[in-house]
């Protein structure tokens, strides 16, 4: 897919790229600490996807809002939670950015707009619709990103979220990652049309459907349904075609994919193209110390998660009521 | 004669068996089929009854229960599976309004013959989210049945007795169940739905579990022993319909009742069976109903709060000390 917009900012690209290789190198640590039993439950990995969430932000403004599902890591460091605060949130400590008691799938940094992953398919649409409502209310104009996955388009919430949004003209912006699996299950047997994009004709809106390779082209195609948001109070439904290097969650075997396929579609890894493309402007030894500062900053991340303290039972009082325990 | 099988095993003998006895019975749900079940209880079904009996379904728990329900108004016998229980918060409505109303509105012309299984109740570390003992919500329910089998044997003949019930049942499963073994006699047959076991004797206090907490009621009846308490654990087996009769036999021999369920102490199964006991068996009480259950807080992920929320076998002697009056 040829760029076709102004000629490339480097300093730009290579501040995408930085984001896209700190998630990259994050969830591989995650893994490995998941391995270790430091980290529980259900982890569920960013790895191919990144182009997606680190392009959709791009187009943000920091008083814009995003909210995910539980595949969040990724956009909460896109978002600008610091990768400190995701890892401990990982290891369940309350230096995490929910203090330990959310974990993996519920990643929330209010002060930065990222309100929240969550883990019941299609639950996050109709609230992140009420985001932007809020967003119109009070005439601040921000815009809502919401991302989901492929799975979420058969469910009540996918059309109750983008009806409302349609019907209230909110600034919104639906982001479907299409990965082409929902768990073990490709989307020819979840859906009676194979895009996801022609769901937005039912609600009057204007959709677009395009392959994340390219960070640049992602920003981009993004930036044009934000304008829309921002300026019109028009939504969006995006489909982004995407792909999950990683099983589902650290306990899916993936047996359901050919390695064959998954290998074809590491070849044409966002991340590597992202490098590529910025190798053309800079020098080896520019990119290498690039490169340095993540490891330094994920190497920090770990140890700070590793040596945080736990959360204590007096937490969960105050964090199940604002004001007095009423049980 | 009897074999070893695990919960999980015992399960799919259950609907292997009656799916073979009637053609009307058929299986429904998130990844049932060609990715052999998200926990593998439904494992190599596919295979021997294939795609039409054997459905895998899009994420639409709202959708698919509702449809199981229309066609088990018209002949069909539908087990629907839901990935977890949590998921089926999603599919209430359905469950609630016309599952369990559709008799009685119709003044009895039709029946439902229905069954709703899955994996219910805590995880590790899954998150406040996918930790929901949601029994209690169903069992405030007239019109539903809610069974909750602790060993394999009773969950391949209570699993049977769902199948050919004419009305809707809830069967609780555990995901921390799925891999225990136990005997299950060669020609296991249904078990009959209100029938309660007691899988321990004792003379001091009587203790009333189900599902998992059969487990830690009898791992804490073990401890007491140590300490000179003689408990006596009935595992429920069906929460509704309830064997009240049971319970109270074995509370005017004990004169002392705690109830241990997951899921918050407001409402729910022991605070029905601390109302019953109370009504029928007043006069042999010598002291307070207790009841153990999850904290008054939404589940949190840190693996050490996590522990503390849910009943331990601690927290169920410490409480049965109580009311023996020796802690
Ligand atoms: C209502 C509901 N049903 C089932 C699940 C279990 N579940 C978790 S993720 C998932 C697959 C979702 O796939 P998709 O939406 O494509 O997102 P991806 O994992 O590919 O990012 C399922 C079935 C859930 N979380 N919520
Ligand atoms: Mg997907």
């Amino acid at each position: 897919m040829a760029h076709e917009g102004p000629p490339v900012d480097t300093d730009h690209l290579a501040r995408l790229y930085r984001q896209m290789f700190l998630i990259r190198r994050c969830e591989e640590e995650a893994a490995r600490a998941y391995a270790m039993g430091k980290i529980g439950g259900f982890l569920h990995l960013y790895i191919g996807q990144e182009a997606v969430g680190v392009g959709a932000l791009a187009a943000l403004e920091s008083k814009d809002h995003v909210v995910t599902t539980y595949r969040d890591h990724g956009i909460a460091l896109a978002k600008g939670m610091t990768a400190r605060a995701m890892m401990a949130e990982l290891f369940g400590k309350e230096t995490g950015c929910s203090k330990g008691l959310g974990g993996s799938m519920h990643m929330f940094d209010a002060a930065n707009g990222m309100h929240g992953g969550y883990g019941i398919i299609g639950g996050h649409i109709p609230l992140a619709a009420g985001i932007a409502f809020a967003s119109k209310y009070k005439e601040d104009g921000g815009v809502t990103l919401c991302f989901f996955g492929d799975g979420a388009v058969p469910i009540a919430g996918f059309h109750e979220g983008i009806g409302l949004a349609a019907l209230w003209k909110l600034p919104i912006v639906f982001i479907c990652e299409n990965n082409e699996y929902s768990m073990g299950t490709p989307l020819s047997r979840t859906l009676p049309t194979s895009e996801v994009a022609n769901y937005a004709r039912g609600y009057g809106i204007p959709s677009d459907r395009f392959v994340a390779e390219d960070v640049l082209e992602v920003e981009r195609r993004i930036g044009e349904a934000v304008k829309l948001a921002r300026e019109a109070n028009i939504p969006t439904l995006v489909e982004v075609k995407t792909y999950r290097f990683r099983g589902h969650s650290m306990s899916d075997p993936g047996k359901y994919r050919t390695p064959e396929e998954v290998e074809a579609r590491k070849q044409r890894d966002p991340l590597f193209r992202a490098r590529t493309q910025l190798e053309l402007h800079w020098d080896m030894a520019r990119l290498d110390a690039l490169e340095a500062s993540v490891e330094e900053e994920v190497a920090d991340a770990v140890k700070f998660a590793d040596e945080s303290p736990e959360p204590t039972a007096e937490l969960l009082a105050p964090t199940t009521y604002d004001g007095p325990f009423a049980s | 004669m009897s074999r070893t099988l695990r919960y999980r095993e015992a399960l799919r003998e259950a609907m292997i068996e009656e799916m073979e006895r009637d053609p009307n019975v058929f299986l429904m749900g998130e990844e049932v089929g060609h990715y052999q079940g998200a926990y593998k209880v439904t494992e190599g079904i596919l295979e021997k009854f294939g795609e039409k009996r054997v459905i895998d379904t899009p994420i639409a728990e709202g959708g698919f229960a509702g449809l199981g329900i229309g066609a088990a108004m018209v002949g069909l016998r539908p087990i629907v599976e839901f990935m977890t229980w949590n998921f089926s918060a999603v599919a209430f409505d359905q469950i609630l309004n016309n599952a369990a109303k559709v008799r009685q509105m119709s003044g009895g012309q039709y029946t439902c013959p229905i069954v709703f299984r899955g994996p219910n109740a805590s995880a590790r570390q899954v998150g406040s989210q996918h930790s929901h003992a949601m029994e209690h919500f169903y069992t405030h329910v007239p019109g539903l049945k809610v069974i909750a089998p602790a060993f394999a044997a009773d969950a391949k003949g209570l699993m049977k007795t769902a199948i050919r019930d004419n009305n809707p049942v809830l069967v609780m499963e555990s995901e921390t169940l799925y891999n225990t073994k136990g005997e299950v006699p060669d020609d296991q047959g249904p078990i009959p739905f209100g029938v309660a076991n007691v899988v321990r004797t004792g003379k001091d206090v009587t203790i009333v579990a189900y599902s998992r907490m059969t487990h830690v009621a009898l791992e804490a009846a073990e401890k007491l022993a140590k300490l000179g308490v003689s408990a006596e654990v009935i595992d429920l087996r069906t929460l509704r319909p309830l064997d009240e009769d049971t319970i109270v036999a074995s509370v005017k021999k004990t004169h002392r009742c705690v109830t241990v369920h997951e899921g918050w102490p407001y409402g729910g199964v022991g605070a029905e069976i601390s109302d019953r006991v109370q009504r029928l068996a007043f006069d042999y009480l010598d002291a307070p109903i207790l009841r153990v259950a999850s904290l008054d807080v939404p589940m949190p992920y840190n693996a050490k709060l996590e522990q503390q929320c849910m009943p331990q076998p601690e927290r169920v002697v410490d409480t049965v000390l109580r009311v023996v009056h020796r802690g």
